[in-house]
């Protein structure tokens, strides 16, 4: 891996997160978004790793990033996502939602929507009225979901100004994160180790599908889905483990495999290169998971494709083999373990390391020690 | 007690009269309530109006400094890095590892003071701009100190070696104010730029000297003599093998040779060079002349001893350092805090350096860190304090409650406390306990602190707090989630109970997901247990498994894990079963079941007075009964047939 840049900036990170390149484009990611939490004050960042010119030409500055505009935000940033090019939605422990509109003419961020009152206890109308932390988000353009811990999952619409659909009581404990399966399905983690699949297509409160961990009922902190193979899902935990999933069979994990000291905050797959997987924790550590396997044909393939559609353009044939790589490569359950071959990417422990997010070579990470990572040469 | 170093600073409140009221004031971890009583001062003066605030007084203003958080930061990450240096290094590699280590805290330093200085220069109120540029000149202090100390304390330099560290600190330190303010550098009079030969940067000063020598070629002779002897004066390189004793024969023929130039009066017609042979050889008078050029008595010093005693031990350097302020400061005026702080850093008197800073800085940072890092080097061993456990510990501790006392700083002051080892752990308990929580995220980070260090009360207390909001809110299953985290079997009884008498009002369960997958945790209560089972019986009579949900009903009773309040409605719902078609029961599990009927009503205490609504609800309860013995009678003939019939086959 290239070189990674650290720079402190006086505000513990909670959320880091890219903003997406346009789809076909050949531009490598320079902007992200960051959100801040437990200060007195916090805020939603723009952030820019752009080379601004020539104006750093000696080298001191080169891959250090830049602030490009902030904005107040009410309460801790529980979660950030983009909903576009130009909005970020940002989740609140306040209970709120907000979307921002990022102007890149002068460089500023303001309001765009908001939702005051997504996750509650008490309803507004009543005079014992209080708020329950919204924990997580994901958007898929112009659907926007958000859970809480108030156990309620809420469907909105950016030009709504109403929620299109609230399941009150969907989970009797806290739920953690949320993401897409296939829409219009839903997959949620929550604090006594569930897995729940829910369909915006039923009526009423109950999931159609619930997986969970055997027994112990540890937490999971978070989730996400395989960009190519929508039924392998990676999940979390509070003991800091890693656990594969397919939703289409069974009610557990296929497989678990020991990982970090302490809470997983977040897991990733790369989005156009899944055989690797990120994830970070409370225990202060950034790890790399490689599961390709070392058939070079393949790898090259995926270095030289670098984006999903790449490899579907290719014959079928070749797109079968690598179908069945893909399953192997994080379902199959023994061999998997020979195989994965495991990075730190931080140079020292330091505090929790509380977000990450990867897009294409670059990788961007934020701590509890207020400061933020950023690598352009992952795949170095 | 021992006695005050000074008297303590006074800090006016604005809108608060002293003078006429009385003040009353609160302590807390890091700061202080203030507020005016009603009292008046004297007894019978005029009415004044109250202030109506109450002020909050903080010690450490630092701590919530935007750019110095970042110092907070990026030294706690070497902090933690030194304290895990194994003890096992020893010698030369453990030195050169605490070196680097103290490199590492000044070049933090450096970084802040930097960013500060550009913060202070594009400032747009000049009121804050001097506030920034008076925290960059105390930051730019700390780092002098803290450079002197690692070549004293942590270097320890031997003679030879001392005077080019010490060179290197001067050089540092005054070109530092030279690219603040920027003025001497720019001049072009080369022959005012005796900062350069003072500073022993003698290639510059030869340079100077020919562009001199160009402008005047009547001087050029006397300048191409003393390049020459600046050329040719010994100095210690540190690649050089040559012994400290060579060194000084060599030396002392140089500096024989300049004082015959000056005594033939090579340069005696201008006085410029003459000047500058002079200082060449140390002369005091010709020095401090230049004074204004020379920045502070320690540049002063270092030029004198580069000049007069190249080869100083370490043990002499407070004498020439006495001599030098004294020199410098000419009886004008008295010594400032910083000049004190770097003369008992002269006289390697650790202790006094750490106090003056103490009283001098506004912050525990620097003399928290400056005295771990001594401690490391096992300077500190001897000094015990009367309060408290060692200096080092004492100063640690200061500086993690000041960040315990912040609202986000709190996560860096654990791992200081972690490395106190007599108090550390008891500051710890008690101010973990104090953090504000207001997610469950947040809550988790403090909870694996806790359990980390294994301080089991302090996360009984967390997982109980979050269990009672959880109760308040109406969210049982977290409440349930909680109670069973810090295995807290009374309120896990407690909120199980509310789930039974939600299930008695609606007739079914809420938060199936959770009562559905307890595991092993349900062992935590009787009643946890029971709420569990319970649940299950329900599934299996769901999934119309009859003959196991009728055998785990009974067990529920007469393991007496069952509450007796619920009984009846364990019963009642036995009624069912009994009413199926096939014999569920069988005979010994009815007579069971009979006698668990008997008991309850034979148990039932005599009641006062009935009213109208106890006696419509005795009358359900009777009817109740009757329904209930006469199923259980039909059931047991039932099953007295069946198991005959089934034993005569």
């Amino acid at each position: 891996m290239g070189e990674i840049y650290a720079k402190f900036v006086s505000q513990k990170i909670s959320k880091t997160r890219w903003r997406p390149v346009p789809p076909g484009s050949l531009q490598t990611a320079e902007t992200f978004a960051t959100g801040s939490w437990d200060n007195e004050e916090n805020y939603v960042s723009l952030w820019s790793i752009g080379d601004f010119g020539n104006l750093d030409s000696d080298g001191g500055f080169e891959g250090d990033h830049q602030l490009l505009c902030d904005i107040r935000h009410h309460g801790d940033v529980m979660d950030l996502q983009f909903f576009d090019q130009e909005r970020i939605v940002a989740a609140s422990s306040t209970g709120c939602v907000t979307i921002f509109l990022h102007h890149p003419n002068n460089q500023t961020l303001s309001v765009n929507q908001q939702w005051t009152t997504a996750h509650y206890h008490t309803g507004p109308g009543s005079p014992s009225y209080s708020s329950a932390p919204c924990t997580g988000i994901v958007c898929d353009n112009p659907e926007i979901v958000t859970v809480g811990e108030d156990g309620r999952i809420n469907l909105f619409r950016a030009d709504h100004k109403e929620a299109v659909r609230t399941i009150n009581n969907a989970d009797s404990s806290t739920l953690h994160a949320v993401t897409f399966l296939r829409t219009p399905e839903i997959l949620t983690v929550n604090s006594i180790g569930q897995l729940k699949i829910w369909d915006f297509r039923q009526q009423g409160n109950e999931p159609s599908q619930i997986l969970s961990l055997t027994g112990d009922r540890v937490p999971l902190h978070c989730v996400d889905r395989h960009p190519s193979q929508q039924h392998v899902v990676a999940t979390g935990g509070q003991d800091g483990m890693l656990s594969i999933w397919d939703v289409r069979q069974g009610t557990m994990p296929v497989s678990l495999l020991k990982a970090h000291e302490a809470e997983m905050w977040e897991v990733h797959f790369h989005p156009s290169n899944p055989d690797h997987l990120f994830t970070c924790s409370e225990d202060g550590s950034l790890w790399h998971w490689d599961a390709s396997t070392d058939v070079p044909e393949k790898s090259s393939l995926f270095h030289q494709g670098g984006r999903t559609s790449t490899f579907l353009s290719h014959s079928i044939s070749n797109q079968a083999n690598v179908q069945q790589s893909l399953i192997s490569s994080w379902l199959s359950t023994d061999t998997t373990k020979d195989r994965i071959e495991i990075t730190s990417l931080l140079p020292s422990r330091t505090l929790s390391v509380n977000s990450l997010d990867v897009l294409g070579p670059c990788l961007v990470c934020g701590t509890d020690a207020e400061a933020i990572y950023v690598t352009r040469q992952l795949f170095v | 007690m021992e006695e005050l170093d000074g008297d303590p600073a006074v800090t006016l409140i604005p809108g608060v009269n002293s003078k006429k009221k009385q003040m009353c004031f609160d302590w807390g971890p890091g700061e202080m309530l203030v507020c005016e009583t009603s009292f008046n001062k004297k007894e019978k003066s005029k009415l004044v109006p109250n202030c109506p605030f109450i002020f909050i007084i903080r010690k450490d203003e630092d701590v919530y400094s935007q750019i110095l958080r970042k110092l907070f930061n990026e030294s706690h990450g070497i902090f933690v890095g030194l304290q895990r240096i194994e003890e096992e290094l020893t010698g030369k590699s453990r030195k050169a590892q605490l070196v680097r280590v103290s490199k590492n805290y000044r070049s933090v330093i450096r970084a802040c003071m930097e960013e500060m200085h550009q913060v202070a220069i594009a400032a747009k109120d000049p009121a804050s701009g001097r506030q920034f540029s008076s925290q960059v000149s105390i930051l730019s202090a700390m780092e002098l100190i803290w450079n002197l100390c690692e070549i004293l304390f942590i270097e320890v330099a031997p003679a030879g070696p001392l005077l080019l560290h010490l060179l290197d600190w001067v050089r540092l330190h005054v070109c530092e104010v030279d690219s603040l303010s920027a003025d001497v550098l720019g001049s072009e009079n080369p022959s005012k730029h005796e900062s350069f030969w003072n500073l022993g940067r003698l290639d510059e000063a030869r340079q100077m000297l020919s562009k001199e020598a160009d402008t005047s070629p009547t001087s050029a002779g006397m300048c191409r003599t003393l390049g020459d002897l600046m050329r040719t004066m010994p100095i210690l390189s540190p690649g050089n093998t040559q012994t400290l004793t060579e060194l000084e024969l060599k030396w002392q023929h140089w500096h024989e040779e300049c004082e015959r130039h000056l005594q033939d009066g090579t340069f005696t017609s201008s006085p410029h060079l003459e000047t500058l042979c002079k200082i060449m050889l140390g002369d005091e008078a010709a020095l401090l002349e230049q004074k204004e050029l020379l920045n502070n008595w320690y540049h002063f010093l270092v030029t004198r001893l580069l000049y007069s005693h190249p080869t100083v031990k370490p043990m002499d350097l407070h004498l020439y350092a006495q001599s030098s302020l004294d020199l410098f400061l000419g009886g004008e005026s008295s010594p400032e805090p910083l000049d004190n702080i770097l003369m008992a850093a002269f006289e390697f008197d650790i202790h006094q350096v750490i106090k003056e800073c103490s009283i001098a800085l506004s912050n525990w940072w620097f003399v928290a860190h400056l005295t771990d890092l001594l401690d490391h080097c096992k300077l500190l061993q001897s000094h015990n304090l009367y309060f408290g456990s060692n200096m080092r510990e004492f100063l640690l501790l200061e500086y993690a409650s000041g960040l315990f006392a912040h609202h986000s700083l709190w996560q860096l002051g654990v791992d200081y406390f972690d490395y106190c080892p007599e108090l550390g752990r008891v500051s710890l308990e008690l101010h973990i306990e104090r953090i504000p929580l207001n997610t469950e995220q947040k809550a988790l980070k403090v909870l694996r602190i806790c359990e980390q260090r294994q301080m089991t009360e302090q996360v009984r207390s967390i997982c109980k707090i979050l269990a009672m909001k959880a109760v308040r809110n109406n969210r049982l299953g977290s409440a349930l989630s909680w109670s069973i985290r810090a295995k807290d079997a009374a309120f896990a009884t407690l909120v199980s109970d509310r789930f039974l008498m939600d299930y008695c009002d609606r007739g079914c369960f809420s938060d199936l997901d959770l009562i559905d997958n307890l595991g092993p945790a349900m062992m935590l209560s009787d009643r946890l247990t029971f709420l569990g089972k319970y649940r299950e019986f329900h599934r299996l009579y769901g999934e119309k498994r009859f003959v196991d949900a009728a055998s785990l009903l009974l067990s529920l009773m007469t393991s007496q894990i069952a509450p007796r309040s619920f009984w009846m409605t364990l019963l009642t719902d036995a009624l069912p079963l009994l009413e199926q078609k096939q014999v569920i029961f069988s005979a010994e599990q009815t007579y069971e079941l009979m006698r668990c009927l008997e008991d309850l009503t034979a148990g039932r205490p005599v009641r006062g007075e009935p009213d109208a609504q106890r006696l419509q609800d005795d009358d359900i309860e009777t009817t109740k009964v009757e329904m209930l013995r006469l199923a259980l009678a039909r059931n047991l003939a039932r099953a007295i047939i069946r198991e005959g019939s089934l034993e005569g086959s």
